[in-house]
């Protein structure tokens, strides 16, 4: 591993600061993706910015009743905080779907969004890869692809996102804050990871020198019946195969608003607006669902050896719009 | 001594003692434990996070020591499986019930359980939920612990030997 410099920052401005005085710089959070990166020189930085310290460490109410998540929140306080499990059940059972409790109790919020994929040729240097090392090849696509990409994929990278947490917060309508040399933003947590198009190096739209320093939970899904589901290959403790985050809200025995999105079949969290615009007004039976479904899924273009992602994916969703419907309707009834 | 950028002086208690140190940044826990510190309980097996032979406690919370930087835990408390049981006159329950219930062949991955399980108690009593704990009763309450969370919750520590079944038992028998 290369030498590098180290910084504590004790402030969101000193941290941006630093990163700006440092070339090479990268930040720090809990270590769990980057210190792994760079044992294996995929990571080289010059400098590392510790932002664990800063205070952003608090999930807290908004007056509009919506939630805001520190990004320094560590993934264990997240899953096990009383108003996420009990208004956006589906965010806490994504990050207790993720990892390990050693892990989740080091990795943070913005970390966690942050995490590079876990495609195997990415992280072995003697393997062309176009997310390391542009212009190289991607050792994917005629390679083992198996965990790869069925949807929005590219000739130039079939990589997915391994993030659970992130297909959860797409599914809920959450939004990312940044904070950069140009100020405070927001962007939409569906639309904060990209698709690798020709610039598979560039995971997300953050900017050069951006921190993120927070999501934020919509008072609009607070409270609705909300679910994560993740298939995988052993019981515990694997990245997911297929997985799914759904959020539902029946109006007079229709579904009002259907939030959906799949995880590890895509480049970013994948929100179904297909199926959402076809579930919106329909009664919530299992025929609809198969039929929403279909219909997002039929965009799929798997490689040699995926294809049982796509029934996989289905089975999912269907699953769990079933099950939130039970729930919806004996909340109802009771 | 090489660049004082890329070293820095760090504290770290460890087992109830301070240790300040001037650490190459490179430095991990589980490398400043075992070679600066002589205390060769926590295990080096992947190096990468994936099977918890490293597990320490860092203020009080179960880790992966192998990922963690020892210069960003300046001021940290640092439990390995040495300082478990306080001052050592007795062995912790879990180092009691390992034994008793020989719930390991080689024991390579066992102060890496050990800790872990030291986590887990704290964690389920602290009400934090699990992936196969019932998402209808978000209360707070401590969790009860039965064979299916104890499973879940130790599923990021590997064991080789696959002693699965006894190490199961012996946390069982420890649960309060
Ligand atoms: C064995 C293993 C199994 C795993 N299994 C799963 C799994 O099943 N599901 C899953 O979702 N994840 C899994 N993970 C990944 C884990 O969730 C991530 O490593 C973790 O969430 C990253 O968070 P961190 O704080 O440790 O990030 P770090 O490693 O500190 O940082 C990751 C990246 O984000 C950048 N960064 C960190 N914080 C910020 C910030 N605030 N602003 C801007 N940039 C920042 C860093 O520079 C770095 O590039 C697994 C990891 C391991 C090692
Ligand atoms: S899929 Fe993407 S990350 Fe994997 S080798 Fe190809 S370019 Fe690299
Ligand atoms: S050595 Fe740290 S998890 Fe394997
Ligand atoms: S006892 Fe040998 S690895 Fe667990």
């Amino acid at each position: 591993m290369k030498e590098f410099a180290y910084v504590r920052a004790g402030s969101v401005e000193e941290a941006t600061s630093a990163y700006a005085s440092h070339a090479g710089a990268r930040y720090l959070g809990g270590g769990t993706n980057l210190v792994d990166l760079m044992k294996l020189g995929v990571e080289r930085p010059a400098a590392l910015i510790d932002v664990t310290r800063l205070p952003l460490d608090a999930v807290e109410e908004l007056p509009d009743g919506g939630l805001r998540i520190g990004a320094m929140v560590r993934n264990s306080d997240l899953a096990a905080h009383l108003l996420v499990r009990d208004r956006y059940p589906a965010l806490s059972q994504a990050v207790l779907a993720g990892a390990s409790g050693q892990l989740r109790n080091a990795a943070t919020t913005g970390g966690n969004l942050l995490q590079r994929t876990r495609c195997p040729y990415f992280q072995d240097l003697s393997k062309p890869c176009n997310k390391r090392e542009p212009g190289s090849g991607c050792g994917a696509r005629d390679g083992v692809h198996r965990d790869h990409a069925v949807l929005g994929h590219s000739a130039h990278c079939i990589a997915t996102h391994p993030s659970d947490m992130a297909v959860a917060l797409a599914a809920l309508d959450g939004r990312v804050e940044l904070y950069g040399p140009e100020g405070a933003r927001r962007v939409a947590a569906a639309d904060f990871h990209r698709l690798p198009g020709d610039r598979p190096d560039q995971d997300t739209e953050i900017r050069p020198g951006e921190l993120v320093t927070g999501v934020v939970l919509p008072a609009a899904a607070a409270g609705l019946p909300s679910a994560y589901r993740k298939a995988r290959d052993r019981a515990s403790y694997a990245f997911a195969l297929a997985s799914v985050a759904v959020v539902l809200r029946l109006e007079d025995g229709v579904i009002g608003h259907a939030g959906l999105a799949f995880g590890a079949l895509a480049h970013r969290p994948w929100r179904a607006r297909r199926a959402e615009a076809a579930l919106r007004g329909a009664a919530p039976t299992r025929a609809a669902f198969e039929h929403a479904a279909d219909l997002e899924l039929s965009a799929a273009q798997p490689l040699r050896d995926n294809a049982y992602k796509v029934p996989l994916a289905r089975n999912l969703a269907v699953d769990v719009l079933s099950r939130l419907t039970d729930t919806a309707l004996a909340r109802r009834a009771s | 001594m090489g660049n004082h950028e890329h070293h820095s002086e760090t504290t770290l208690r460890v087992n109830g003692k301070p240790h300040t140190l001037t650490v190459d940044h490179r430095r991990v826990l589980l490398d400043l434990l075992r070679e600066d510190l002589a205390l060769t309980g926590a295990k080096r097996g992947c190096d990468h996070g994936q099977c918890g032979a490293c597990t320490v406690l860092v203020d009080g919370r179960r880790v992966n020591s192998c990922l963690l930087f020892a210069v960003a835990l300046d001021g940290r408390e640092v439990t390995t499986v040495e300082g478990l049981s306080g001052d050592g006159e007795e062995p912790h329950p879990l180092q009691r019930a390992f034994l008793e219930r020989d719930a390991f062949q080689c024991g390579y991955c066992t102060p890496g359980q050990i800790c872990s399980a030291a986590g887990v108690l704290a964690e389920a009593a602290a009400g934090h939920p699990s992936y196969v704990t019932d998402p209808a009763a978000p209360s707070g309450e401590p969790v009860p612990l039965d064979r299916e969370e104890i499973r879940e919750r130790l599923s990021g520590n590997l064991c080789r030997c696959g002693a699965y079944p006894r190490i199961t038992e012996a946390v069982e028998d420890v649960i309060p």
